[in-house]
């Protein structure tokens, strides 16, 4: 019991950080209806500026505002480069310019860095355990992420509902000319919002440092990842990510620990445990595909 | 009309002369990649067929091209070592083994496309990307055929009971059966099924109001695509005798939009361009460095911001 | 004598918006009835139920007595019942033939076709230029479609919509984008088509409205407030006061 409990932690734990991802995501396609391949980039670049950053400084505390900075800058630099120029064109374009973005960065931290995995540690102060239940031991750093991931979601939920730039995001995904028209910047309000997904996605880039190793190519895995939670949420719709976010994290986390245990009921241990294998790492998209054939626009469809 | 007949006779002359010139160059390396250029090729000509003419982005096509290598060496696999897979003791005779490649593949896309196709934009693209992930994954997991480490084919299908041995034979064969792909899609797009498709791309709602049920060509057309990507798929296996999970990665389904891309969408001859231009492009960086990566990635960001039309809308704006 | 079209009990709603309301409206055949109304009545929403684009929550729409309400838009258009669009659907690329005879092609059985050239096909051509012809778009026939004037667009849009040979045919605001002269041309090509095809017209424009319709209903916050010749509406008070104002008067 204590072991499906402490696999439900991890689910929401992993669930909530491809939420911050996911939200990113799904904001900047439902304003500027951009698709953007390189998102995962972004997420892995801030995770090497913080792993790099707790290298040199020895330090936590300091590496993460600078993954934190590292992310929002290099959002701000691949919008003003290249994202501004693919709004309006079709998402054609859109894959092949984003797709090149993922291969320099791959490229260039293969060059720059190496290509062996960095290691980074956690705060000396989140440590240790935690006795979430009796019985049950839980790392106080991941309860630390999953809180951070519950602040987001709040803030997000603040910021969309109930301020000006909330407003603004709101209305200039379907009304860009009456945004204009209000005399805000459109430019500047598109490059502020992708550099705040670059942000959420270099946050979560810093806070799964020291989870799983720091390497190259992890940008992809959790962007595909990323793009399962959104289809299932809605294109658009940060609750949809929220909900997408959390029912992928749990089905993939539990979905691992538990397939082949559940098979081996039914099957012999060998074959359970390759069917398992098998099982675990295409749940997820068993789990996308059924929502498709239920609500092809996902869970919480855009309105309009 | 005319224009783009003699561009393929000069295509294939091109093609026709390679053997020749590596034979006079004793260069054998620019035969096997010439061979991967009509093996891509083909691969881009199908993803063309969804992406240019039928405006369906898909980034799963690598997906196909894997399951049609993964075929062809599981079949080989058991009639040299023995074993059986659902009972069938596998074969090594490409003329059993290939169109096996095509109906598996087709088979794939039939599911996939048919969840897929609900959908439609962006959604199509994550959807494709996520299914052929899974693919992906299904294939790292089945440690029976290699799992990550691949699949090794001791030797090449056999052709009608004859070995293909050396390198050109295999050329002459992947040449031909790029030509009557080419052939085929170029038929099939002026034909009654290619002027729907081409006509719901533009738009799909004055397609439906004329009676068109749209869903259904598209998936056929998703179907065909995906069966060319699996004999593509076959060959690669051949070629390196050797199938990999690498086949079905995103980055391969990447790439090959890339060579459509770069080649010239919605254009029949602009992906075999692509697919050239790609592959000798990515060598010759390659070859001057390890992180050929870091200008490569820039260059596919430039062609997607300034050149929509691709390679070939030069090639036709300057023979006009 | 059964209705061509029939909608009965009709509604739909956007969250709280009920953009048709328990809509009841039946066409004659081989009439020409013009629906109109001010904007945000529930013209597009009736036209989206009418072909199959937007589905009811409640109601039924019948087309010569048979219940078509949970049809597909193909199913629709193949049972006779053609449209053209307000904004014009032409595929770029292709010869104002080639969009007519995509539309011959429609009407024709299933397009599995993968081998034989369909231009070189004179069962899809001939009925093609055959349209183009009566829309007075033939000598423009080999033109490729995005080339085409704006007012050459809307006739392209016509001829495709005839060349399916329907026996309803909706035309959401064929005049839309049009100078008067061009406007003019249309109407007199349009009065050629009455008493052959049932018409169901949805357009802003008065002159064209009565100089085309046989009967007219006026829709007003998605409810038909009442339908009759067009010298019946025109002198209706209510009508006058809900939408015509000083156009009329």
């Amino acid at each position: 019991m204590t072991l499906v409990l402490e696999q439900i932690l991890n689910g929401l734990q992993f669930g909530l950080t491809l939420f911050l991802l996911a939200a990113g995501l799904t904001l900047v396609f439902g304003i500027m209806g951009v698709i953007n391949l390189a998102h995962g980039s972004l997420y892995m670049m801030g995770a090497y500026a913080a792993a790099l950053g707790a290298q040199w400084t020895g330090s936590f505390w300091l590496a993460l505002p600078i993954g934190l900075l590292a992310a929002f800058a290099i959002g701000v630099g691949v919008e003003l480069l290249v994202m501004r120029r693919l709004y309006g064109r079709d998402h054609l374009a859109q894959v092949l310019a984003t797709f090149g973005l993922i291969l320099f960065f791959n490229g260039l931290l293969a060059w720059q860095v190496g290509r062996a995995p960095l290691l980074m540690n956690g705060p000396e102060q989140l440590a240790g355990f935690i006795e979430v239940m009796p019985g049950l031991p839980y790392p106080i750093y991941r309860l630390a992420v999953m809180a951070v991931g519950v602040l987001v979601a709040v803030g997000l939920w603040y910021l969309i509902a109930r301020t000006r730039m909330g407003m603004l995001i709101r209305a200039g995904s379907t009304q860009r000319e009456m945004v204009s028209a209000l005399g805000v910047n459109i430019a500047q309000l598109f490059t502020l919002v992708f550099g705040l997904g670059a942000l959420l996605a270099g946050l979560a880039g810093v806070m799964v440092g020291p989870i799983r190793s720091v390497q190259i190519g992890m940008g992809e895995q959790v962007l595909i990842l990323t793009f399962v939670v959104i289809v299932v949420g809605g294109v658009g719709s940060v609750r949809g990510a929220l909900a997408g976010a959390l029912l992928i994290g749990l089905s993939d986390t539990l979905g691992r620990a538990f397939a082949p245990s559940l098979l081996k009921l039914w099957m012999s241990g060998a074959l359970a445990d390759g069917l398992g294998a098998a099982l675990s790492s295409v749940l997820v998209y068993l789990v996308m595909a059924m929502v498709l054939v239920v609500r092809p626009r996902g869970l919480f469809p855009m309105e309009g | 009309m005319m224009r783009q007949r003699g561009l393929f006779v000069l295509l294939l002359l091109a093609f026709i002369a390679v053997p020749f010139i590596a034979g006079a160059l004793g260069n054998t390396y620019m035969i096997t990649m010439a061979t991967r250029v009509l093996i891509c090729a083909m691969v881009a000509v199908s993803l063309d067929l969804l992406v240019g003419w039928g405006g369906l982005v898909s980034f799963g096509h690598a997906a196909f091209f894997g399951l049609g290598g993964y075929v062809v060496a599981i079949a080989a696999t058991h009639a040299t070592q023995g074993g059986d897979i659902f009972g069938w003791g596998g074969t090594n005779e490409a003329l059993i083994a290939w169109p096996l490649a095509m109906l598996v593949s087709a088979g794939a896309a039939l599911v996939i496309g048919a969840l897929s196709l609900r959908t439609s934009g962006v959604y199509f693209i994550m959807i494709t990307l996520a299914f052929a992930q899974m693919l992906y994954f299904v294939f790292v997991a089945l440690k029976v055929y290699g799992g990550d480490d691949g699949l090794s084919m001791t030797s090449r299908n056999l052709l009608a009971g004859a070995r293909i041995t050396d390198a050109r034979s295999f050329y002459w064969i992947c040449l031909i059966l790029l030509a009557v792909v080419v052939a085929l899609v170029g038929r099939l797009l002026n034909a009654r099924f290619g002027l729907v498709l081409r006509g719901a791309k533009a738009s799909e709602r004055r397609m439906a109001a004329l009676g068109f049920p749209v869903y259904r060509y598209r998936l056929v057309a998703f179907v065909i695509a995906g069966a060319i990507a699996g004999l593509a798929g076959a060959l690669w296996a051949n070629l390196g005798r050797f199938a990999a999970p690498d086949m079905l990665s995103w980055l391969r389904s990447g790439e090959f939009l890339v060579m459509v891309i770069l080649g010239g969408s919605a254009s029949l001859l602009g992906p075999v361009l692509g697919a050239a231009v790609f592959l000798i492009l990515e060598t010759q960086l390659a070859a001057h460095t390890e992180h050929w990566q870091v200008i490569f990635g820039p260059l596919v960001v430039l062609a997607a911001l300034y050149m929509p039309m691709g390679l070939w809308g030069y090639v036709r704006g300057r023979s006009s | 004598m059964i209705a061509a079209l029939e909608l009965k009990g009709l509604s739909k709603s956007f969250g709280a918006l009920r953009a048709n309301d328990d809509i009841d409206l039946s066409i004659r055949e081989h009439e020409c009835h013009a629906i109109i109304g001010p904007n945000g009545a529930g013209k597009s929403t009736l036209i989206g139920l009418l072909t199959g684009e937007i589905l009811p929550d409640r109601g039924q729409v019948l087309l010569f007595g048979e219940d078509i309400t949970h049809w597909s838009v193909p199913r629709r258009a193949l049972a006779g019942l053609g449209r053209s669009f307000q904004i014009t659907q032409i595929v770029p690329g292709f010869s104002a033939l080639d969009n007519v005879a995509l539309a011959v092609q429609g009407r024709s059985g299933h397009s599995f076709q993968f081998v034989a050239d369909a231009r070189a096909d004179m069962r899809l051509r001939a009925p093609a230029i055959e349209a183009l012809e009566q829309v007075g778009l033939s000598a423009r026939a080999d033109v490729m479609s995005e080339i085409l004037s704006h007012g050459e667009r809307r006739q392209l849009e016509l001829a495709m919509a005839l060349a399916l040979k329907p026996r309803v045919l909706l035309l959401d605001e064929p005049m839309a984008g049009m100078g008067p002269q061009e406007s003019a041309l249309m109407v007199q090509r349009l009065i050629a088509l009455k008493g052959q095809v049932t018409i169901v017209l949805i357009e802003h424009d008065m002159d064209v409205v009565f100089a085309l319709a046989d009967r007219v209903s006026v829709l007003v916050a998605g409810q038909v407030l009442t339908s009759g010749t067009p010298d019946e509406v025109r002198a209706d008070r209510r009508v006058r006061a809900a939408y015509l104002g000083g156009e009329v008067a």
